[in-house]
């Protein structure tokens, strides 16, 4: 649209901006709007498009999540701690979508450091899920969800590190990608478990997402873990026919636990993709039960150190008073962070503990292996695994805040393929009681372009990817 | 009741890398506070570790220079614990997975007293990579603690050795020998005042004959030998009078106070830290091949002990005369460069060890301040073979070169120092003595060899110095007989 110049870039931006003043103080999406920043990004796009310089991305305004770091932009990950925090520097991420043009349209709300389900550990409050403002949008990057569901923006990026992209684009309803670990660079993203930290795209359609990935996606010499592969389209694929695609469908996906409501819609998304072609297999993944307990080892052991950064010394919350250098730290981290921030931080630095590292650490990581391992004997049968993206629909605000385990719950379906390192996705699937249901998507290592047109062949045959939820037109 | 000290010792040697270990900025010394101090360096949210190749690359150097294994895979685990000068709260380290492991060097343990000079196989146990520390600055603000991160993220090899140490003269030895072998090899300007060369010295006492060991308390960061000397010999008499007063030693980490010449403890076990080592997740494994060694190797100089035996072999020197060259870079520099200017090797050999060495010393100057060169000592030294001058005039030449008086042959022709060799005229000088001292011609003649000299003595002072000595002797004995 913005190339056919039916409509600037800086019409557009100055449309999200409006529905954003308008929305946003009831949904608290974003942290953080620059309107100045956006529309000079905007004007600067415009002139591209005049140019014929334009790319696919070139103008279209971008949430992005407040967990990349952006240079003059307070990047505050959600927490007290970095409350006062202006980044000096651009994330690969947002100098990805710098590079093509896109705008920055303002920094989305999160759970704190990216730990959480609900987007209610966000020291700058809860966001409202829009298809149910009683509701949560999920979390961590509940922001960027409720603004993609809100129309708040054209698209947004996420983390997802247990399920931070894929469990709220389960219950805002739009479609989300975490792609396979090493895919997109983690440099400037803060970080939380390194090894589990991924970025994606949150967006409508799959067609949008692939669009997004292929901003952010490459290889980034600053992160070590940053995988060094040839640029790819993630577009080539997605008009490809499903005929013959073999969905594994994990028995362990639809046992105890799962809502009622939400396996129905499952098992008619299966339903379509039979119509499209697709033949269904049974699949186990044995070692599934043992993933929440895994990642509740392994991510707080390296949030734990991870954190140990924010120590008031040279940038974040200091304390106002205090009697010596401990007085200082103790003070300064416990005003700085949220509970569930302070009890992973516990958690990780009792399970490295001299005389616990072996029984908790070394054991998570063996299991972790298998977990993996599991993957690897799943994929031999099937090209791609379908299951529900969340046990539940969107659950009400303040229903599991004083249940962390009833909270981890909401991601047992979505922990398993971080720590193997694969790649998820979210479509919308339908409705169960009016809220929105994601189907998950999960490819082999490096299969983003083929999960992509799995999805974008399904929202060929359906429209809950394009249903908006009501108040908010 | 005769005690044995074991002494064990972890040196952090900085290496000679030109950005840090993690990231572009500079490791240059001495920049104003924070200006080398990059968003790495500060640890802001969302950076993250990229390994220096280079610093690996001194690491592989160590290993071949003491015949180490060195690991093809090892692992970088972050040691948690939180200090205003450790920006990440953790520092990147080693830990279960070195790069180096187990080597050895020989050490030259010096002669004292009635105790003569012997040689000594210390066994390292491993060497690994790390990060190193910003600084703590006090008092620069009134009141105030400053923070300064240039050195923050400086490559570190922490070289650990076995508890192979009998006695404060050995730590040094071997301390200096290391000292001396990393800035041979290149990887570390070795300069102690700077921090570039730390040592911590692990110190405990048993009875003689014991096999197993006391318990330890480790004298951190010394960074001179004399320091590491004394507080050795310090800590051990401090452990020997302790035990024998029936108490017992508590594990500790002691610091050396130079003006006291004391130890004193800083902090017990019981208030150490549990550093929750864990692999950095953030950097892959380090993975290093055979052919990344065979690059490394092909860069790296020839190694002491087989300059050492070139010497033996090559110039006929004696084994201590080739192990006291080859004890630094410099000075086997210097030599070699002295016989390749036209000099022969033994009086080379000499002249380095002997007057070069001295004069440095006196004026506590290093070779590469030398006022006289490779080349003036080889001039020197040709004037000398040639006849030219006595070994007694070339020291006069040598003190005139020293300081910068002109060149060598300029100054034997200012001074008047060139002998006389001239059979002839040393003849009829001879024949004068003997005319005058008719009284020493008859002692000689009765038995007293004594008188002989006298005569020799004689016949120099009458050439004012300049007669050829050995022509002297020989003329004089034939005349005589």
């Amino acid at each position: 649209m913005l190339q056919t110049k039916k409509i600037s870039s800086v019409e557009l931006t100055q449309t999200f901006l409006g529905r954003i003043a308008q929305h946003n103080p009831n949904i608290n999406a974003y942290i953080a709007l620059d309107e100045a920043k956006s529309l000079a990004q905007a004007k600067a796009a415009d002139a591209l498009i005049a140019a014929g310089k334009a790319e696919p991305l070139t103008g279209i305004p971008i949430a992005q999540k407040d967990i990349f770091c952006a240079k003059d932009w307070p990047t505050t990950c959600g927490s007290k701690m970095l409350a006062n925090f202006v980044a000096p520097y651009d994330a690969h991420v947002i100098t990805q979508f710098d590079a093509v043009g896109a705008v920055n349209l303002g920094k989305t709300n999160m759970d704190e450091f990216a730990m959480g389900s609900s987007n209610e550990t966000s020291y700058f409050g809860g966001v409202k899920n829009p298809w149910d403002t009683e509701r949560v949008p999920g979390g961590s990057s509940g922001g960027s969800a409720a603004a993609v569901a809100a129309r708040l923006c054209a698209a947004a990026t996420g983390t997802d590190t247990g399920g931070s992209i894929r469990q709220p684009a389960s219950l805002c309803g739009f479609t989300g990608l975490k792609p396979t670990y090493g895919v997109v660079s983690r440099y400037g993203m803060i970080a939380f478990a390194s090894s589990l930290d991924q970025a994606g795209p949150m967006a409508k359609s799959a067609e949008d997402c692939a669009l997004m990935m292929n901003v952010m996606a490459g290889f980034d010499e600053r992160d070590s873990t940053s995988l060094n592969r040839e640029k790819e389209d993630y577009t080539r694929d997605l008009a490809k026919p499903l005929q013959g695609l073999r969905v594994g469908l994990p028995k362990e996906f639809f046992a105890e636990g799962l809502d009622a409501g939400v396996g129905k819609v499952i098992d008619e998304a299966i339903a379509a993709y039979k119509k499209l072609g697709a033949e269904i297999v049974e699949i186990s993944l044995p070692n599934t039960g043992l993933s929440i307990p895994v990642y509740y080892v392994l991510a707080p052991a390296e949030a734990s150190s991870n954190l140990s950064r924010y120590d008031g010394v040279r940038y974040g919350h200091r304390t106002a008073e205090y009697s010596d250098l401990m007085d200082m730290y103790c003070k300064s981290r416990a005003e700085g962070f949220g509970a569930e921030v302070k009890r992973r931080i516990l958690i990780g630095t009792y399970v490295l503990s001299a005389g616990y590292y072996d029984a908790y650490y070394l054991k998570a990581q063996q299991i972790r292996r298998l977990i993996a391992e599991d993957f690897v004997e799943a994929f031999k049968q099937c090209d791609v695994i379908m299951g529900p993206a969340a046990p539940s629909t969107a659950f009400k605000a303040g229903e599991k805040v004083d249940d962390p385990v009833a909270m981890y719950l909401q991601d047992i379906y979505t922990i398993s393929t971080n720590l193997a390192g694969l790649p998820g996705m979210s479509v919308p699937a339908g409705f169960s009681n009016g809220l929105p249901v994601g189907l998950q998507i999960i490819g082999n290592y490096f299969d983003e372009a083929r999960m992509l047109n799995v999805a974008h062949q399904y929202q060929q045959v359906t429209d809950w990817h394009l249903q908006m939820p009501q108040g908010i037109e | 009741m005769e005690w044995e000290v074991v002494i064990g010792l972890e040196t952090h040697t900085q290496l000679k890398t030109n950005t840090k270990i993690f990231s572009g900025a500079s490791t240059a010394f001495g920049a104003e506070p924070n200006t080398q101090a990059c968003e790495v360096s500060i640890a802001l949210p969302g950076v993250l570790p990229v390994l220096n190749r280079e610093a690996v690359n001194c690491a592989i150097k160590f290993g071949l220079a003491v015949n180490a294994e060195i690991a093809p895979r090892s692992v970088f685990a972050r040691k948690n614990y939180f200090y205003p000068d450790l920006p990440k709260g953790y520092q990147i380290s080693q830990y279960e997975l070195p790069v180096v492991g187990k080597g050895a060097v020989t050490i030259q343990v010096p002669a004292v007293g009635k105790h003569p000079a012997y040689e000594k196989v210390v066994n390292i146990t491993r060497a690994h990579l790390e990060e190193d520390a910003g600084k703590s600055v006090h008092g620069a603000v009134e009141g105030m603690s400053g923070i300064d991160l240039n050195r923050a993220g400086t490559p570190l090899l922490e070289i650990v050795t076995e508890p192979d140490m009998r006695s404060a003269a050995e730590a040094v030895a071997y301390a200096k020998k290391l000292h001396e072998l990393v800035q041979w090899i290149g990887i570390c300007d070795g300069n102690m005042q700077e921090g570039s060369f730390r040592c911590d010295v692990n110190v405990s006492v048993r009875k003689k004959g014991s096999d197993t060991l006391g318990t330890r308390r480790e004298i951190k960061n010394l960074n001179s030998f004399k320091f590491m000397q004394q507080a050795i010999e310090y800590e051990t008499r401090w452990q020997i009078e302790t035990l024998e007063d029936g108490g017992t030693i508590q594990q500790a980490t002691v610091l050396f106070n130079p003006d006291t010449g004391e130890t004193r403890a800083m902090r017990s076990k019981e208030e150490a830290n549990d550093y929750r080592y864990f692999p950095d997740p953030d950097l892959l494994p380090l993975t290093i091949s055979e052919e990344d060694k065979a690059r490394v190797k092909a860069q790296m100089p020839e190694l002491p002990e087989a300059m050492k035996a070139r010497f033996e072999a090559e110039f006929g020197l004696t084994s201590y005369d080739a192990a006291t060259l080859t004890a630094s870079r410099e000075l086997a520099d210097f030599f070699v460069q002295t016989v390749h200017a036209g000099a022969e090797a033994k009086p080379a050999a000499n002249w380095v060890m002997g007057a070069v060495s001295a004069k440095l010393n006196a004026e506590e100057k290093s070779l590469t301040d030398s006022p006289v060169n490779p080349n003036q000592l080889a001039s020197l030294l040709k004037r000398i073979a040639d006849n030219t001058i006595s070994n007694n005039a070339a020291k006069q030449v040598f003190e005139a070169l020293w300081n910068g008086e002109g060149d060598v042959d300029a100054i034997i022709a200012a001074k008047g120092l060139k002998q006389e060799s001239d059979s002839g005229a040393i003849e009829a000088i001879i024949d004068e003595v003997l005319k005058a001292n008719p009284a020493m011609v008859e002692e000689f003649k009765a038995g007293k060899e004594k008188a002989f000299n006298a005569l020799v003595g004689q016949a120099m002072k009458a050439s004012k110095g300049k007669a050829n000595p050995a022509q002297v002797n020989e003329i004089l004995k034939k005349k005589l007989s």
